[in-house]
């Protein structure tokens, strides 16, 4: 994991010591609301229906034990004894008072922990596979460039005034675990022709009220040029993009009015002036390599792959084997593997995490995963070094603690945004509408197979209910809440938006209406085929007739 | 329930940010059974008289709020409001 140095801690100190007298000039009466506001979010503090949100970036979705714990200290100390993971691979508290948050924030410094750039008109958190470093199927851990990009963006000069939020994510896979085609800038890192590694570089993708998936705006840069490529996209949007109107500022809309052709000439003008401005952000191999060191892998004992004892275990125990089926991933080194631990219990709220459980992750990872843990985008969290053979006792661990549910990939693995139960943008609850549909799929998730349901509670989409297999979007018809359902999406390599399938429908309904969607994908369904595949092949009409029948 | 509506007050406490009430006389009160209520037409005044404090506003992002009278309850029209007026629908915490 990348380690602060002298400058790193320095300029967090000095950070917080900046805030802490933010606040206490906020509280004295010498700086109003409007004054402080943009001065809150810079470092993550939001107000919410009940009380200030804190959102702390945890970097690529990577965190140590030592971290884990220092954000259990906060949810014991600071908040109500929980914290909720995002889907951008972020945690939030959701009961803050603002007079804690500079003690929070330097607590957090402590342990490398920050809400800088969590919030505003600037580069957020970036995301990759929560895998990396372990998958079997990466071409190289993504992280290091991460963190690369991470230092370039943090509080780039020419670019602290975007049009808008930009979010940037790396994938380094081809089953892409990171929705790369829903972001601002999407990096996939692959080898040309000659073995030599660069990034396809997409852009323009995102939710919201105007979902676009993002294009290609060039196959291939040398890896070298990263940094200078991704600025000469930044540059173009930086001066195009809307100011003018809120709904318009993205980068996606840009690159639309654009269109991907314009869009890329702009860019590579840019790129091919900026003469040796490109040298001077050049990525020579040594420099990649010094990051690379920062991430490398963990010293793996010698460890057996013989499965005999694991094959044991599931015999003897059907529902450790039912973890195992769904939960748990193989792993790039022998005898090791990825394990899923769930936050999606069924009943409980998604992607919520108490301090009990965050000690205990912690302390797991510490003795079983080198003492890394990693957060998903769909709200799970993960071991990602895990011997085979210990494998049994850290299930009896988790499912004492309630974090062993064997549903990775089912349908009640659902992506939830916190909705109006907690959220100021909210238009109708999310979590009352995610319990409900997992407690009535439960039953029959692993005869449904993989299933992604995305739940947002309003048109910002935070649940990413464009790209789920089904996608509830939750709204408000006079003074009542009502649920758009969508089917088809999918947010992985074949990334898709999925269709509108019938009329909104009231709270009490939406379980019914999943039951009948899913019943005709159970009908319907070819050897294999995954839901987005059925829709694909037998169009909504299926799905919006069963719909219609059953009102 | 009474269908006549009356309007309400609300904010954030500043320096914790929990919901608050304006119970009239510049006070603020958690629950809303203590707000000061009024008719319609008397929103507007009601709104100027709560926001009208020396800085520090104890309360920030002050609305109006439309509510009923259910028996001695106070019940906002609209289902945000009623979430602000007691907490999140569902189980939360450790």
């Amino acid at each position: 994991m990348y380690r602060y140095d002298e400058f790193d801690r320095k300029f967090l100190e000095a950070r917080v010591a900046q805030y802490r007298d933010q606040v206490r000039r906020r509280l004295a009466g010498q700086l109003s609301e409007d004054e402080f506001r943009s001065l809150r979010l810079m470092n993550g503090l939001y107000l919410q229906l009940h009380a200030y949100m804190l959102r702390i970036s945890i970097p690529y979705g990577t965190l140590s034990s030592a971290q884990l714990r220092g954000l259990a200290h906060v949810a014991r100390r600071w908040d109500k004894g929980y914290g909720h993971f995002t889907t951008r691979q972020n945690i939030q508290f959701h009961w803050i008072r603002l007079e804690d948050t500079p003690d929070i924030l330097a607590y957090l410094a402590t342990v490398q922990l920050h809400g800088i750039q969590t919030s505003g008109n600037s580069f957020r958190n970036i995301t990759t596979d929560p895998f990396a470093g372990a998958a079997a199927d990466e071409i190289e851990d993504p992280r290091p460039y991460c963190e690369i990009v991470r230092q370039w963006a943090a509080l780039h000069p020419e670019f602290s005034f975007l049009p808008r939020k930009f979010k940037i994510a790396i994938n380094a896979t081809p089953e892409d675990r990171t929705a790369v085609k829903i972001h601002d800038l999407g990096l996939n890192l692959r080898r040309n022709e000659q073995g030599e590694l660069g990034f396809q570089v997409l852009a323009g993708g995102g939710l919201g009220r105007t979902p676009i998936l993002a294009q290609t705006v060039r196959d291939f840069v040398p890896r070298r040029d990263m940094l200078a490529y991704i600025t000469a996209c930044l540059r173009v949007y930086n001066q195009y993009g809307r100011r003018d109107n809120l709904f318009k500022s993205r980068i996606k809309i840009l690159v639309q009015a654009l269109g991907i052709d314009r869009y890329r000439e702009a860019v590579e003008t840019e790129f091919e002036a900026m003469g040796d401005e490109r040298a001077a952000l050049a990525l020579p191999d040594a420099a990649v390599a010094a990051m690379q060191a920062q991430f490398a892998p963990p010293s793996y004992p010698d460890a057996s792959d013989d499965e005999a004892d694991l094959t044991r275990a599931r015999a003897a125990e059907p529902e450790f084997a039912r973890w195992v089926k769904y939960n748990v991933k193989p792993h790039k080194a022998a005898g090791h593997a990825i394990v899923v631990v769930s936050l999606k219990r069924h009943g409980k709220v998604t992607g919520d995490c108490s301090a009990g459980q965050m000690e205990l992750l912690a302390e797991l990872a510490e003795r079983l995963s080198f003492g890394e843990i990693r957060i998903t985008h769909d709200q799970n969290m993960v071991l990602p070094h895990v011997r085979k053979s210990a494998l049994y006792d850290l299930w009896l661990r988790l499912a004492a603690a309630g974090l062993a549910t064997p549903n990775i990939g089912l349908a009640s693995d659902i992506i939830c945004c916190p909705g109006l139960d907690y959220c100021g943008l909210a238009t109708a609850r999310s979590i009352p509408i995610s319990q409900a549909l997992a407690t009535n799929l439960a039953k029959r998730e692993e005869d449904i197979g993989p299933l992604q349901i995305k739940i947002s509670g309003c048109i910002n989409a935070c649940g990413h209910h464009h790209v789920g297999h089904i996608g509830i979007l939750g709204l408000e018809k006079n003074g009542a809440e009502s649920y758009q359902i969508t089917i088809g999406g999918s947010d992985g390599a074949n990334a898709a938006l999925g269709t509108i399938v019938g009329p909104a429908v009231p709270a009490h309904e939406v379980a019914a209406a999943v039951d009948r969607l899913i019943d005709v994908y159970l009908r319907l369904r070819r050897d294999g085929e995954q839901f987005p595949d059925t829709c694909r092949r037998v169009g909504a009409a299926p799905f919006k007739e069963a719909l219609y029948v059953a009102r | 329930m009474n269908d006549r509506t009356f309007q309400l007050v609300t904010g954030n406490r500043l320096h914790d940010g929990r919901v608050v009430y304006f119970a009239g006389d510049g006070n603020w009160t958690p629950e809303i059974g203590k707000a000061r209520l009024v008719e319609d037409k008397d929103g507007a005044a009601l709104l100027a008289e709560a926001q009208a404090e020396p800085p520090p506003h104890p309360a920030i992002g002050l609305t109006l709020v439309e509510a009923v009278r259910d028996g001695d309850r106070v019940v906002p029209v609209t289902l945000r409001e009623q979430i602000r007026a007691h907490g999140p629908t569902i189980a939360y915490g450790a």
